[in-house]
């Protein structure tokens, strides 16, 4: 079936800096041989050492702000896990500031936070980060605009094809339905992959609330293969 | 129940997670058949793109650039060598303002008649094929990508 209506236009006037961005010629569709030849390249010049993916334990102490893990598993088209391949995140600190220096929202660092993590998926396709939540901010592209809380997810997959940069957001947050980036999808369905759930299960009692959330990758479907 | 993950922007805030030590750099500048390729990102008014991040890679290689205040990028791989068509580097674009990332080509100035044979720039009209092609400039090659406007960069979708 066609997902187009779940993948968001490049230009998306709401956006406003869509409008000198997104290209005005439809993109040439690639052959398909070119898939024979788009294994993905080697992400292993970027390093990720285990303390990549608690990003509460970068500094001396502890980042303020609500402690969560975020978990899930990549998995391909065909619903198999994508193994060994490389996660990034980055977000806000929990007053909604990011530690990069364009960001000159009115808001304190945390200097016990940065905001960036990097973990490689494990056997059964699974990722695992603990951070903290990250604030909403605003931001100008309308007055009184305000970016629901997210975190920023760069995933490369097998493939050139699977090369995936998204945010995930937050269950129940009321600036969902307000956001001119999330609303740019314009299946509503396509909008509800975007946004984890509370898991109790991966929730660790006493000590910090799971979300969870999958991502699939795009890319053609492979041949069904009996496994 | 498996619909892709659908794209977001990334943002103008990734410059203090994406970079690495020597992103930029697949290979050393002296070994046999490094490209070191330089350009800008501009957008349709045809000012830089300050808050780009552009990734190339070649087989197994890969860069990443974030593009600086000029949008000016570069980023060195090996140039490979190809029985079939011609060579070129993979290239993908991600900005603020790109709710998703663009995918083009970077193919060669020296190679005309392998340039003209290959089939990926055979599906393009023959007026644009030229935005795929860097230019020689000295020591370096020279690419840039206009994200919209005259001579557009040719994007491709799968």
């Amino acid at each position: 079936m066609s997902d187009v209506d779940y993948e968001p236009p490049y230009l998306y006037p709401d956006y406003r800096s869509t409008e000198l961005r997104a290209p005005k010629h439809e993109p040439v569709r690639l052959p398909d041989e070119w898939f024979h030849h788009a294994l993905g390249p080697a992400f292993g010049r970027i390093p990720v050492r285990p303390e990549d993916a608690d990003l509460t334990r970068q500094h001396r102490g502890e980042p303020l702000g609500e402690r969560i893990i975020i978990s899930g598993r990549v998995l391909d088209g065909d619903g198999r896990p994508v193994r060994n391949t490389l996660v990034e995140v980055w977000q806000a600190n929990a007053a909604g500031r990011y530690v990069d220096p364009v960001d000159d929202h009115d808001a304190p660092l945390d200097p016990n936070f940065t905001g960036a993590g990097r973990a490689l998926t494990d056997d059964t396709g699974l990722y695992r980060f603990v951070t903290v939540k990250p604030g909403a901010y605003p931001w100008r592209n309308h007055l009184n605009a305000w970016r629901p809380a997210h975190v920023h997810f760069s995933l490369f997959g097998p493939s050139l094809a699977n090369r995936l940069v998204t945010q995930m957001y937050f269950p129940g947050d009321p600036l969902i339905p307000l956001d001119p980036i999330l609303r740019s999808i314009p299946d509503p369905r396509g909008r509800e992959l975007l946004i984890a759930r509370l898991d109790l299960d991966t929730t660790v009692p006493e000590w910090a609330l799971g979300y969870r959330w999958d991502i699939v990758l795009r890319g053609r479907r492979a041949t069904p293969t009996e496994a | 129940m498996t619909e892709p993950t659908p794209s977001q922007t990334v943002g103008p805030f990734f410059g203090f997670a994406l970079p690495f030590a020597d992103d930029a750099n697949a290979t050393g500048v002296e070994s046999r058949d490094a490209t070191r390729v330089e350009g800008q990102v501009l957008d349709g008014a045809g000012e830089p793109v300050p808050d780009a991040l552009v990734e190339a890679s070649q087989g197994e290689q890969f860069a990443r650039c974030r593009t600086d205040g000029e949008g000016a990028f570069h980023f060195t791989l090996r140039k490979p060598v190809v029985n079939d068509g011609a060579p070129c580097f993979e290239i993908v674009v991600f900005a603020r303002g790109l709710l998703r990332h663009l995918r083009t080509r970077m193919y060669f100035p020296d190679e005309e008649i392998a340039n003209r044979a290959d089939r990926v720039l055979q599906l393009v009209e023959e007026s644009r094929r030229h935005t795929l092609v860097a230019h020689q400039d000295a020591d370096i090659v020279r690419f840039d990508i206009r994200l919209q406007g005259e001579s557009e960069t040719v994007f491709f979708a799968l």
